[in-house]
């Protein structure tokens, strides 16, 4: 892991509402993405903040449910968008981004930022890119809505970005459709398209999940190497350790909605201070290691968005849950308090209880 | 893409051959097990024993039924002589048989009934495709508002409504109380443009509105499945307008379903529409059914029969070739 | 002589009844009659010119019966027919239905017709080609006709004795000219030595011996035996003419050559006909047809309430089907046009025939207590009452044929119809079945309301202990099953419940298919209740035999007789329909030759 020794600043101070615009690319402020259905109000997303520079990488990681999509597609502004007849999601909070707050702004205005100022990468290509139409259609397409050329120059273009990410013969595959493409290729395809606006701001939603081992890493050196061309604002959505560990400046942690840990990659890796990210770096695949001593998955199942455990939300699965005193865990929600340089966390138990752990009980493990 | 076709063509050839096999079997050879009498069937009622030997010989009903078969098909593209020794009765191509009621061959009868069914079913089409997609489409946008609502009550009415009441409803008022459209006798291809407009009117309606409540139903269930899918946000995402995320992306995808439903009703409509042509008295091939079933014209009964299975048929395929333009995964397949 | 069910009444017989058959039937009978609510409170309400003028001229309920509505002579305008059932056939040789049989007298002549009067005095048969009635032999054997002067045909060439021949020979190509009655065959070469006109050796296809052309003006039938009733064979269209040059044997349905005052414009199978003057005409040869109309069409119409509502609208004059109007049609044309409309004694019956190798019915007995315990009132009920449904019957013959008697050995008329359950017990203890019996019945379930009133009968008779199950059979089928003596065994009918109507009316033409055994036939047999009586056939052949008409009617009544004090067949109802009669029409009268049809051909219309 030898790419986390950058110096990172992407993760600031946390901010409170309602201060003046900021100077970061990127600024999320206490953003809650709550949905009403008809067992409850589910929140997806209950008070995130954090800051993200441009040429930086942000990784979020957590389970599924912790609310990482959710947070991409708030930030997309795709909640709102085309959402027909269903109850509207509930969003509040701040999104600058450049110095404009999405928000608050008029839709069609997102919507023309997005695809062109920020873009997104799916997770699943061949569920994300139109059956019906060729990839080229398609590049041309996210091309020309931001972009009056005509279709020879989008095309142009279009065969241009697919020869940047990587694909041989990118003028005949251009009119491939995405059935006659790899799963890798198809990815490569849809970072073309994402990145054919050059967009300032590109959101990965686990880009490599659904891919082979061996495409996974080419995958990531893509989106590396694009952005160094590019100078973009990366995030890197994941479940997966291991994907961050390879690109992000910064790692931020999600658990029920909430940061429970954010701060530099190196810190994060090397002196994580939530029992949360212990978990998770438990349950990273490493090859330096044996198999039967090295997976120590988190116990238990994500918490339930619509009734969230009081106290710290991590409790019932929480190995330490007792060492606090008063019981505290399960009333008292834990805020995030700073543990290092830029690195906070979100837990009851003391700087020295954690640390104790840390180093005597989980590192020799991992 | 010409291999598919091919296939395609090859596919429809065996199910035409098939459909001439079935139809062949139930009116010549089913009767013949059930130990009917073929011949005294067509001959119809008041025939005497050698009236019925008569068409036995002219049919060639006393050959085996082998030849029978072959003759009956060779017949289509080769016409066909019904001879008893004085009488020798042409049939020419495209020969579906010979009406010893008439005294036509069939084919003129599917002839002159053919526009009529053409143009009730073509109008019929236009009309129910546009009200039923778009009430369809705006029924799923708006999902659970009064719109929808009452859009897919009034579906359920038009689908549950018999075209006979509808029909004579319709007549009632606009033709009758109101007196604002005129419908013509026996359509025919003698009669102007206008007056064909005016008579296919009310019918084209009646027909439209009872199909249109099962496409807008259709129509709204699969728009509501396209918009979940993921391609749909990754078009969102691009910074698209709502308007050609929903036109370009998702009502394409949902068109698949509705060709699907669509040729066949198309078919079936091509073969016609039995209730609504009698109901407005239109000379096609449904009103050309029903009246040689009472008047128990078995070789119309059965060209019909042919006719319309051929035309359902000749719908899948082309069905089959739209299903190829509008989703290229399928030109593989 | 093969007799037949007329198809025509058959067929179309059962159109004016109420659809009670079948559910779907019902819903559109329904749908019908909301419709036709809707429809006529518009429409009467506004009292438009059109429809409040029309009750004004309205002759009058039941004026067509006995008498002419408005006797005219004035000629020109289009008389428009409207059906939903076409025509069987336009060849003369060819067709069966009583219909085609009013209407093809527009353009087909035969050597003797039905007289142009209303109601029974039609039955007279008068001289048309033919100066009058024949001149027969004393023997019986020997018709001969002499012809009119100025016959033509359509292209005014001489109609001669020859073109007489010509025509009937036709019926003799069994094999081309299908569909008509074969009366005159069977009764001129009962064993068929002809070949027909087409297979004819001879130069001039003119080799019916049975026929002789002495010269172009007179015509000589030849009988092996008598037949009192030849006569009313000639006057069929089977004794039509036809020219031999414009003969097109089986497709001369498609452009009959006319020897009358109209001619076809213009024939389309199953969507209509239309006739023109025929100015080659002759008025002076013809003292039968007035000729009114100088155009008359005829156009096929699918949709029954449609095709009524058009002619209460006076877009149409009459119904060519000539069966009354639907039930929709009807409430309204009676409430509204009542003087528009006829109630129509037709010649059609209504019966159960009680077949007598079906034990216990083979018991005189039993077949009586049948008589007693049916409710005829009920079934009357059923069928749609007095008006629509038709008179309760109690002779085996309808009042216009004569036969037909107030013979009423049960006390049916007597006692309004209603049955006598105490007679009914003691006949049943008479024939040893004093608890009753069980027995099926078979009910066409093509013909509306023939199911139900076998679903009634079913009801009624169980009041004694007769147990009926009703068997529903297919009607386009019934030759196959209900007359075939065998399958009627094996499927154990006891009673088969039908309709029918005479061919010609004289006893022979309604009767002996019904009871002479000689008639019994395996397939295609009407003799379903199968009588085996020698007095019957006896009685038939005496009533053939002889040329005096007063002496068959006689015969025919003994007949009636017989067959009721034998309890042999039921009949339970002589139909009626409710017919309109547009205002427009001249010299409209019901005619008891065609089964109470308005006489087409008499026809005219005010302009």
């Amino acid at each position: 892991m030898t790419d986390i020794g950058k110096s990172g600043a992407a993760v600031g101070e946390p901010v409170a509402q309602g201060s003046p615009a900021p100077t970061a690319f990127l600024e999320v402020r206490d953003l809650k993405v709550h949905f009403p259905t008809d067992d409850g109000l589910v929140k997806s997303v209950d008070g995130l903040s954090f800051q993200l520079e441009k040429g930086k990488t942000l990784g979020i990681v957590g389970e599924s449910g912790s609310g990482k999509s959710v947070t991409s597609l708030g930030i997309m502004g795709l909640h709102t968008a085309g959402q027909y007849g269903k109850r509207k999601a509930q969003l509040s909070g701040e999104i600058w981004l450049d110095g404009q707050e999405l928000l608050s702004a008029d839709p069609d205005e997102v919507r023309k930022l997005r695809g062109r100022e920020m873009s997104m990468i799916f997770q699943d290509p061949l569920s994300a890119l139109h059956p019906y139409y060729s990839i080229g259609q398609q590049i041309v397409e996210a091309y020309r809505v931001h972009h009056d050329v005509d279709k020879k120059t989008a095309r142009r273009r279009a065969v241009e970005m697919l020869d940047r990410v990587g694909i041989p013969q990118p003028d005949k595959r251009v009119d491939s459709y995405p059935h006659e493409f790899s799963g890798g290729m198809r990815q490569r395809a849809m970072i073309a398209m994402a990145l054919v606006n050059n967009p300032e701001l590109l959101i990965a939603d686990e880009p490599t999940t659904a891919l082979d081992v061996t495409v996974q890493a080419q995958i990531l050196d893509l989106i590396r190497d694009l952005q160094k061309e590019f100078g973009s604002a990366v995030i890197i959505i994941t479940h997966d350790l291991g994907v961050v560990a390879e690109l992000a400046d910064d790692i931020l942690v999600m658990y029920g909605g909430r940061c429970v840990e954010r701060g530099p990659a190196e810190s994060v890796f090397y002196e994580p201070r939530h029992p949360y990210t212990w978990g998770l770096l438990g349950s990273m695949p490493r090859l330096d290691r044996e198999q039967t001593d090295r997976l120590i998955p988190v116990k238990g199942s994500p918490p339930s968005l619509i009734n969230i455990p009081s106290g710290c939300a991590f409790n019932p699965r929480c190995p330490y849950a007792d060492l606090p005193k008063d019981n505290v865990t399960r009333t008292v929600r834990p805020e995030l308090a700073e543990v290092g340089s830029r690195h906070w966390a979100a837990c009851h138990m003391t700087q020295e209880q954690r640390e104790r752990i840390w180093t005597e009980e989980i590192a020799p493990k991992l | 893409m010409l291999a598919y076709l091919i296939r395609r063509l090859i596919a429809v050839v065996i199910m035409v051959l098939v459909v001439l096999l079935a139809t062949f079997t139930v009116f010549f050879m089913l009767p013949k097990w059930a130990g009917q009498d073929i011949a005294v069937l067509f001959a119809g009622k008041a025939s005497g024993a050698e009236q019925v030997e008569g068409i036995r010989t002219k049919l060639g009903l006393d050959q085996p039924l082998l030849v029978q078969f072959w003759d009956f098909v060779r017949a289509i593209p080769m016409g066909r002589d019904y001879a008893n020794g004085t009488d020798v009765t042409h049939c020419p191509a495209p020969c579906f048989g010979y009406s010893f009621r008439t005294e036509e061959p069939v084919w003129t009868t599917l002839k002159d009934a053919l526009p009529v069914t053409g143009a009730l079913a073509a109008g019929a089409c236009v009309l129910w495709l546009a009200a039923g997609v778009a009430t369809g489409v705006l029924s799923a946008l708006k999902r659970g508002s009064l719109w929808d609502r009452a859009a897919m009550i009034a579906a359920l009415g038009g689908v549950s409504l018999p075209i006979f009441f509808t029909g004579m409803v319709a007549m009632g008022i606009f033709v009758h109380s109101l007196g604002w459209v005129h419908i013509e006798d026996n359509l025919s291809t003698d009669d102007s443009i206008g007056v064909w407009f005016q008579t296919l009117l009310l019918p084209w309606i009646v027909l439209a509105l009872l199909n249109a409540a099962m496409y807008a139903r259709l129509t709204r269930a699969t728009m509501l499945e396209v918009l979940g899918e993921d391609y749909i946000r990754t078009a969102r995402a691009k910074g698209l307008g709502e308007r050609v995320v929903i036109t370009r992306h998702a009502l394409r995808s949902a068109m698949t379903p509705i060709l699907t439903v669509f040729g066949l009703d198309l078919g079936v409509l091509l073969g016609g529409a039995v209730l609504t042509e009698s109901t407005f008295n239109l000379p096609g091939l449904g009103l050309a059914a029903v009246q040689a079933i009472s008047s128990k014209d078995l070789p119309v009964i059965l060209g019909v029969t042919l006719f319309a299975a051929l035309a359902i048929a000749v719908a899948n395929l082309v069905v089959d070739l739209l299903y190829a333009v509008i989703d290229p995964r399928v030109r593989l397949a | 002589m093969v007799l037949r069910h007329r198809p025509g009444t058959a067929n179309l017989g059962g159109y004016e009844k109420m659809p009670t058959g079948s559910p779907k039937r019902r819903l559109a009978a329904g749908a019908a009659l909301v419709v036709a609510a809707l429809v006529t409170t518009t429409a009467c309400g506004g009292g438009d010119g059109e429809n409040g003028s029309d009750d004004a001229k309205g002759a009058g309920y039941n004026a067509a019966l006995n008498k002419v509505v408005n006797a005219s002579t004035k000629k020109g305008g289009t008389l428009k027919f409207i059906g939903k059932q076409d025509f069987d056939s336009l060849d003369p040789q060819r067709t069966y239905y009583g219909m085609t049989w009013d209407f093809m007298r527009f353009f087909t002549r035969t050597l003797v017709t039905y007289d142009t009067k209303p109601g029974e005095a039609s039955n007279k048969l008068v001289g048309d080609l033919a100066t009058g009635p024949a001149e027969v032999s004393a023997d019986g054997k020997t018709y001969t006709y002499k012809l009119r002067d100025g016959l033509t045909w359509e292209d005014g060439s001489k109609l001669t004795s020859k073109d007489i021949k010509y025509g009937i020979e036709r019926i003799w190509a069994t094999d081309v000219i299908t569909g008509g009655p074969a009366y005159i065959k069977q009764t001129l070469d009962p064993k068929g030595e002809y070949p027909g006109p087409y297979k004819d050796k001879s130069k001039d296809k003119l080799g019916l011996k049975a026929i002789e052309t002495p010269d172009d003006q007179t015509i000589v039938f030849k009988l092996p035996k008598p037949n009192g009733d030849f006569e009313q064979f000639l006057a069929m269209p089977t004794g039509a003419p036809v020219k031999q040059s414009e003969d097109t044997g089986a497709k001369y349905t498609q452009r009959p050559f006319s020897s009358g005052p109209y001619k076809v414009q213009s024939y389309k199978a199953n969507k209509g006909l239309t006739l023109v003057r025929n100015d080659k005409w002759n008025k002076a040869s013809d003292p039968i047809r007035p000729a009114l109309p100088d155009k008359i069409t005829v156009t096929i119409s699918a949709n029954l309430e449609e095709n009524d509502k058009r002619l209460m609208e006076g877009d149409y004059d009459l119904d060519v089907n000539g069966t009354g109007m639907t039930q929709s049609g009807r409430v309204t044309a009676v409430q509204d046009h009542k003087a528009n409309v006829d109630n129509i004694q037709t010649s059609f019956v209504r019966y159960v025939a009680l077949v007598h190798t079906a034990k216990p019915l083979d018991d005189v007995h039993c077949r009586k207590a049948v008589f007693y315990a049916t409710d005829f009132a009920g079934l009357q009920q059923t069928r749609g009452g007095a008006i629509a449904g038709g008179e309760i019957a109690n002779s085996t013959f309808p009042k216009s044929i004569p036969g037909y008697s107030d013979y009423d050995p049960y006390g049916i008329l007597a006692r309004k119809g209603k049955p006598d359950l105490a007679k009914a017990k003691a006949e049943l203890k008479e024939c040893g079945e004093p608890n009753g019996f069980s027995t099926k019945i078979s009910a066409r379930n093509n013909n509306p309301g023939e199911v139900d009133t076998a679903e009634a009968l079913q009801e009624q008779l169980a009041k004694v202990g007769i147990k009926v199950e009703v068997d529903p059979i297919d009607g386009a089928e019934s030759s196959s099953i209900t007359g075939s003596p065998k399958v009627v065994k094996e499927r154990g009918y006891g009673m088969t419940m039908s309709g029918w109507g005479p061919d010609f009316p004289t006893g022979q033409g309604y009767a002996q298919p019904l009871f002479d055994s000689r008639f019994l036939f395996e397939s295609g047999n009407y003799n379903e209740s199968q009588i085996k009586d020698k007095t019957i056939d006896k009685i038939f052949d005496d009533a053939i035999a002889t040329t005096d008409k007063a002496k068959a009617e006689e015969l025919y009544k003994q007949l009636d007789k017989r067959l009721l004090d034998n309890a042999d067949w039921m009949p339970f109802i002589y139909e009626k329909n409710i017919s309109w009669r547009s205002p427009r029409l001249t010299n409209v009268y019901s005619s008891a030759a065609y089964n109470g049809r308005y006489d087409y051909v008499s026809l005219g219309v005010v302009k």
